[in-house]
Order: structure tokens, then sequence, then C-alpha cells
């Protein structure tokens, strides 16, 4: 345990030496949420009626996707991971006397995390301070808080599970880039990053809420807002045990089967 | 050898390197594809849900946002060199380009020619026709030049902000990301008309960077929401936000201290 967490500090560190860059991301996401709060409240003056949730908690959904981007973002993969399966860089990553897939659950955790936390807080303080309509609120109670606290922890592990699952199939493909096209287009509409999932009409919305897609950013971002609670909070939270487990073992197996047979390229 | 036949060459050597991986350009014309087929969904399932926005229908709303698309996938087909010109600044590339005796501008474009967009032109095409097929707009010549011109106006302005972001690595060695706000913000957003986003937007979208004058202006007059022709110039208000990016970019130039190895 004390090596991956060693992996996991390592790259937490490296995260946080970007600081211009999250700075200039900071400027993107706060027009990005701007935009996305003005469009969604013209779709809600057309249509308050049609509208599937409180505006309140769309607003926050807004805020809070873009406050922690960098931790769901499909498209936030580790690029040096491609590049050493492709130069055959890996045969140093198989001598290390330990797991890879853990090692890099690792990384991949440390890196998200790294990042988000840099850029979260002054996002989420001027989201606060914005004028009524737009400005973010607090959750209803201290139990919203919590579910919200929790289940985030769970969407972020789904979603590193997820991908480590594209690094992994990336050994028996080589090139990882047809894979991980198809899956990030995959997980941003299906895990709610273009529209919320209530938005989509009935029999994809329940589809879609079973995927695992479904049980990264959505549930979190959700509960904040009060549009997901009681009894669907419960079915919610289960699903992303579920998953995570699911994609986990999936992904270890897969990985072991990859160690025993693969083919170092290159040299 | 004039440039024109200069530019030609370059591109036809790109194009031939590229096509000698035809997999990873297919992957990535559809990966591509894929991206914007997303954003198109989302307008879908709004539309089926909300049927108007601000009194803009999903047809309209269509033809608004393949316009804005195609403007943005040709202005990165032709000038992608100036959006990814900070690795050439650190790598030095652009020592050897002022050393040749061609405009840099014109090296610059010709340093990538990224076909893969066609994967979104493709997408922009199919919307533009289903937009056309189903909106009430009566067709008449002057409104389809003024498809021409926003297309070629949006294409002129994507090229001056890209620009204008080379510009500003000649200074900073690496890109900013919040220019990306401009690029593919525009493209994501420019999907509804931009009054839909309020009145204050729509003035920004005017006056500091004029996206609005290849969207918002020629597309009341080709929707027939207005029916006064002199909207079809609008686009033409691109060229002193151009010309302001090109002095940016000249000064850039001139102040260009090599920063590769």
């Amino acid at each position: 345990m004390k090596k991956y967490w060693s992996f996991f500090r390592l790259r937490f560190v490296m995260g946080l030496q970007y600081r211009t860059a999250a700075a200039a991301g900071m400027v993107t996401q706060f027009v990005w949420g701007f935009m996305e709060c003005f469009a969604f409240q013209a779709f809600y003056e057309t249509n308050p009626a049609a509208f599937p949730m409180e505006f309140s908690a769309m607003v926050a959904y807004i805020w809070l996707q873009q406050a922690f981007l960098a931790m769901f973002m499909a498209w936030m993969m580790e690029n040096d991971i491609f590049e050493m399966i492709v130069s055959g860089n890996i045969a140093y990553e198989l001598c290390r006397p330990v797991s890879i897939y853990q090692m890099w659950f690792a990384r991949t955790i440390a890196t998200r995390v790294s990042r988000a936390l840099l850029r979260c807080i002054p996002i989420l303080a001027v989201a606060f301070l914005l004028p009524k309509p737009y400005g973010m609120t607090l959750p209803a109670d201290l139990g919203t808080f919590l579910a919200f606290a929790g289940t985030m922890v769970l969407g972020l592990l789904v979603a590193a599970a997820s991908c480590l699952l594209v690094y992994v199939l990336a050994f028996f493909t080589i090139s990882g880039q047809g894979l991980r096209i198809f899956m990030v287009s995959l997980v941003e509409f299906l895990s709610g990053a273009i529209i919320p999932l209530p938005f989509l009409p009935q029999p994809f919305r329940t589809v879609a809420q079973c995927l695992p897609f479904a049980s990264m950013q959505n549930v979190p971002l959700r509960i904040y807002g009060g549009d997901l609670a009681g009894r669907d909070m419960g079915y919610a939270v289960l699903l992303q045990v579920f998953w995570l487990v699911f994609l986990v073992l999936l992904g270890k197996g897969l990985c072991r089967r990859a160690e025993r047979r693969i083919v170092v390229q290159g040299g | 050898m004039n440039g024109l036949r200069l530019y030609v060459r370059y591109v036809s050597v790109i194009l031939r390197s590229a096509m000698q991986y035809k997999m990873s350009f297919l992957l990535s014309a559809l990966g591509q594809f894929f991206v914007s087929f997303n954003v198109f969904l989302g307008i879908y399932f709004l539309f089926g849900r909300f049927h108007e926005v601000k009194g803009y229908s999903y047809s309209e709303v269509l033809l608004c946002f393949s316009i804005v698309l195609m403007e943005f996938s040709v202005a990165e087909c032709f000038a992608r060199g100036f959006d990814s010109f900070s690795g050439m600044v650190r790598q030095g590339e652009f020592d050897r380009i002022l050393v040749r005796p061609r405009s840099a501008v014109l090296q610059v474009l010709g340093s990538k020619f990224e076909l893969t967009r066609i994967g979104r032109l493709l997408q922009a095409a199919v919307m533009f026709v289903y937009g056309l097929g189903h909106c009430r707009v009566e067709w008449t010549w002057l409104r389809a030049l003024t498809v021409l011109f926003m297309v070629l106006g949006g294409v002129v302005l994507f090229w001056g902000i890209f620009m204008a972001y080379a510009a500003l690595c000649f200074f900073t060695l690496e890109g900013l990301e919040f220019m990306n706000v401009l690029t593919d913000g525009a493209r994501e957003h420019g999907k509804y008309p931009f009054d839909v986003y309020g009145k204050r937007i729509l003035q920004l979208c005017t006056f500091v960077v004029p996206y609005a004058l290849v969207q918002y202006y020629p597309l009341q007059y080709v929707l027939g929401r207005s029916q006064q022709w002199q909207l079809a110039l609008c686009p033409l208000g691109v060229a002193p936000f151009f010309a302001v990016c090109y002095a940016l970019w000249r000064f850039g130039v001139r102040h260009y201290q090599s920063a590769g190895s």
C-alpha cells in the first residue's frame, strides 16, 4: 500500500506545479460556466414546465461541473501511458515489483485530484458570490453535503477505473487511439457532461442511468442541488459501488491476461 | 514559384505523408465527428423537450450550428499551423522559417493541413442540409450568398484568432489555455444564435470579438426574421478585426527572440 501511496504523492505534487495552466484553465471554465448558465436560462424561460430540475440545481450542477472538470473529464487520460505502450518503454514499468494496475490507478487519481484541487476553490468561491439566478447555493442540509462528498469520491473512482480499462485494453490493440476516441465520446454524453441526464427523454434516461457512465459525475452533481434524493439516491449509490467493483475486477483480470502474453515492441 | 503554388506543394506533401497512416487518419476524422456529434445529440434532446429557444426552432438552430461548425473546421483545417504554433516557437523551428525567403505567414499556414477536420465538416454538411430542408425560409440568391459570406467571414475570423494566439506565443512561449474560450468556446456555444445568451453576450460578441457578425446578424436576414438585405454585408466587419490580429502577429514577429536549441 505504501508504494502506491508514494506514487500517488509523487504525481500529486507534480500536478500542483502547473499553476499558470490552472489559472488559464480557470478563466476558460468561468466563461464556459457562464455561457452554459445563460443557455439553460434561455431554455428555462422558453418553457419552465418542461425543465426537468430546479433552475438553482441546474446552476449548481454547472458550476460544480466546471470546478471539478479535471476530475471527471473523459479526455483527461495519461498520454505517457499510451506512449509507453507504443514505444515499448512499458518494459520498465513491468520490471517494477508493483502491480501495474494499482500503480496506474494511483497515478490517475493523483493527476485528477491535484488538477481539480488547484481549480475548484477559486471557481467555487466566485460562483458563490455571483448574484441570484447564477450564484451557487449551499446544499439543503449537512446530510446532502455528506452524500455529495461521498458520491464524489465514488464517482472519481469509477471514472478512474473506466480510464484504466482503456489503458489496459491498449495492451491488446497497441495503438490506444481508436479505443480512446470511442470511450471519450461515450463517457462525454452518457455521463451528463453535455446535458444532465434528466434532460433525456424517458426510455433513454432510464437506460443511461443504469450504465456505468452515469455513476461518475452525474450522481454527486445532482445530489448537491437536491435533484437526486431519497430512494433514488440510495439506488444510485449502490449502482456506483457495483460498477466500481465490476470495472476494477474487469480491469485487473484483463491486466493479468495482458501481462502474461505481452510482447514488448521496439527496443 | 509563386505563393499559391508553393502552398499547394506544402499541402500535397502533408497529405501524402498523412495518407501513409490511413487508419490513424480515419480514426482521427471519426473522433472529430464524434466530438461534435455529442453536441448535436445535446441539441437534439433539448429540442425534443423544449421545441424552441427564444423563438428559434430546431432546424433554425441546426442551420446556425452547422454554419459555425463549417466556419471553424475550415479555418482549423487551414490555419492549424497557427493554432499549434507554441510548439514551433519552443523547438526553434520558427528560426528556420525566418531565414527562408518566403513570407512567414505562408510557411506557417503550410506547416499543417488538418484534413481530419473533414469529420466535423461532414457533420456540419449533414446538419446544414437537414436545416435547409426543414426551416421555413424562401431561398433566394441573396440569402444563399449571405450563407457563403458568413462561412467565408467566419473562416477569416477564426484564422485571425488563431493568428493572435500564435502572436502571444512569441511572448509566453507556451500556449495559453484561456485562448480556447475564443476558439473552441465559440465553436461550442455558437450553436445557438448569440442573442439566446442575452443582450450583454451579444454586445461582447459584436464589439470585442465579432462572432455575431458572421452568425447572429446575417442569420436574421437568412432566416427571414429581418428584411434588411444590408445585414448580408455584416461579415465584412470581420476585416478590421483580422487587421488587428495581423498587426499583433507582425508585432510578435518583430519582437521574436529565438527560444529553441
